[in-house]
């Protein structure tokens, strides 16, 4: 059953399905070990496993400008905001904060039952790739993108830098230090 | 083995590809393999969203929600061409990726600003304590 058929040994296909499933693995088990950790701590860490996870499925889809971004900025920063929370946060270290159990149940269940359907939903779906015979264009270059940004994207690219303004502001005055109430 | 469809411009074409091993169905990543990923991690974000009670703990389940979308997206600019207006152009996907990171940066910023304030109020991260408005 486990016939490679019509794939030499070191394929490109194989080598792409492999590096694939190895990411994709790293990106769930830290997704799912979050889900089932209690620490705050230990959930930023697996955090970090699934933001890597995430990096390496953009590079081996071809997309490796978003995957140098995804980790300079969500790994790098994002992630980083968080750990700065819970150490900014935290007065007993080791502190475990934990729902009941019914609540967790019924949150874990309600997760089952929305991936459950939401899977159903991909394997049913026939998804067109295309003429068949044909291989989709992968992403292309750079300078591609960045035509993208200054031409059909431009509104929304100034829009995110209004956001941007605004969250700097806004976060600077929320966190301002306050004289002892 | 999961049925695939391909739909092709000459009717006469249509057939339904049944697949032989385990590696067919295995081996050419396409876009319902990076789909799977994606509703697991999202399933996982919403799991995350409902089961914790310190405040960051509800941070990172967005954070996945965001992850598994922006991978959605990434996915669907690269296998789906449509034949929609205005004509898609190839970066597509990637955009709306860095957007999506863009807007969660200054999420978790916001919220993190919102959540040093809540801890200022009520010296613990619990948002069981945020109760104020009940009843």
């Amino acid at each position: 059953m486990w016939s490679l058929g019509v794939y030499s040994a070191l394929s490109a296909e194989i080598i792409q399905a492999v590096l694939f499933y190895g990411f994709a693995a790293l990106a769930v088990l830290g997704a799912w070990a979050i889900v089932l950790s209690g620490h705050i701590v230990r959930m930023a860490v697996y955090l970090l496993m699934t933001l890597a996870g995430v990096a390496g499925l953009y590079f081996v889809l071809g997309a490796q400008f978003l995957g140098a971004i995804q980790l300079l900025i969500y790994a790098g920063g994002t992630l980083i905001l968080i750990v700065f929370g819970v150490m900014l946060t935290s007065r007993l270290p080791g502190q475990v904060l934990a729902a009941s159990r019914g609540e967790r149940l019924a949150g874990l269940l309600i997760a089952a039952v929305l991936g459950g359907l939401l899977l159903w939903a991909t394997a049913m779906t026939p998804l067109v790739i295309g003429e068949p015979g044909t291989e989709p264009a992968a992403y292309g270059s750079l300078q591609e993108l960045g035509r993208e940004f200054l031409g059909r994207y431009l509104a929304a690219f100034e829009a995110a830098g209004v956001i941007l303004l605004a969250v700097m502001i806004g976060a600077g005055y929320m966190g301002r230090r306050r004289s002892q109430e | 083995m999961k049925r695939g469809v391909r739909i092709s411009a000459a009717p006469e074409d249509n057939q339904e590809v049944f697949s032989k091993t385990a590696m067919d169905a295995l081996v050419p990543i396409s876009l319902s393999h990076v789909m799977t990923v994606s509703v697991l991690l999202a399933a996982a974000g919403v799991g995350t969203i409902l089961t914790k009670r310190h405040a960051m703990g509800i941070l990172i389940g967005v954070e996945l929600l965001l992850n598994a979308a922006a991978l959605n997206f990434v996915a669907s600019g690269r296998w789906l061409p449509w034949n929609g207006w205005p004509v898609p152009q190839q970066a597509d996907g990637l955009v709306f990726a860095i957007f999506i990171i863009v807007l969660a940066a200054a999420e978790a910023a916001t919220a993190l600003a919102i959540f040093l304030n809540f801890y200022h109020r009520f010296a613990s991260m619990d948002v069981e304590k945020a109760d104020q408005m009940k009843g």
